[in-house]
């Protein structure tokens, strides 16, 4: 299946869905930001990983699946968790890039300035996971 | 300050997850390093950069979870169809088992 791009899908979105989204995104930051001054930033760290929006993220998929069956009369529930559960495997697969952010950022940020570090990692995260799931599809 | 650049970072990734398809592909951006990239910028600014350098090694181990969580979830939702909400929130508890795991082994 080719990558294709729907832009349409940004106004299915409603502004509550964008503000649940804002929210957890937020606050997981702050809380992950609390903990590191609280415990320091051994354990700090390993929340700058938590899955903290994907609970959100899944049931708004969940939603719209099942609301675009219904609109033909079918139920969706399979179908909605079905999506779901390929959504979760490319979290999985974006899981792994996410690791090698994590290892060039450790390694490479005592040394080079902070802007370009974060910057390459981002650019690692996004090459690592769109090959992995290029292999993936292809295997 | 970290809500706000934290919420306008998970936004944007999740508003990339939203656009492409397939629904495989957009997942990817569900494992964006949104709040690292909020975090990490603002803690070299006032902490500097070793202490960032070491919240990057734990994120290993939570980044390693995150494949697990994420993995589990897939499965279980292919398997039972059972709802999103309950299947992603109750599973959280296998990121904490599996990030705070790997802390007690390797990072202690």
């Amino acid at each position: 299946m080719k990558i294709q791009v729907n832009l349409s899908a940004i106004a299915e979105t409603r502004w509550y869905e964008y503000a649940a989204r804002f929210l957890f995104g937020g606050s997981i930051t702050a809380i992950a930001g609390i903990i590191a001054k609280e415990y320091g930033p051994v354990i700090g760290g390993l929340f700058l990983a938590f899955p903290a929006i994907f609970p959100a993220s899944a049931t708004l998929i969940e939603k719209h699946e099942k609301e675009q069956k219904e609109r033909v009369g079918l139920r969706g529930t399979k179908r909605a968790a079905d999506t779901v559960s390929a959504d979760a495997s490319g979290a999985a697969i974006g899981s792994i890039g996410l690791t090698v952010f994590a290892v060039l950022v450790w390694r490479a940020l005592p040394y080079y300035p902070a802007w370009v570090v974060l910057t390459g990692a981002t650019m690692a995260w996004l090459a690592v996971s769109v090959l992995l799931w290029e292999l993936r599809k292809r295997l | 300050m970290r809500f706000i650049i934290g919420g306008m970072l998970v936004s944007s990734f999740a508003i990339l997850g939203d656009i492409f398809k397939p629904k495989s592909f957009a997942g990817l951006f569900g494992a964006a390093p949104s709040v690292a990239l909020a975090t990490l910028g603002l803690t070299v600014a006032r902490e500097g950069r070793w202490y960032a350098a070491t919240e990057a090694r734990s994120m290993i181990a939570g980044a390693v979870a995150f494949f697990v969580y994420a993995w589990w979830v897939s499965w279980v939702m292919m398997r039972y169809k059972w709802k999103a909400l309950a299947v992603t929130t109750s599973s959280i508890v296998i990121w904490m088992g599996t990030a705070f795991g790997l802390w007690y082994l390797f990072l202690r």
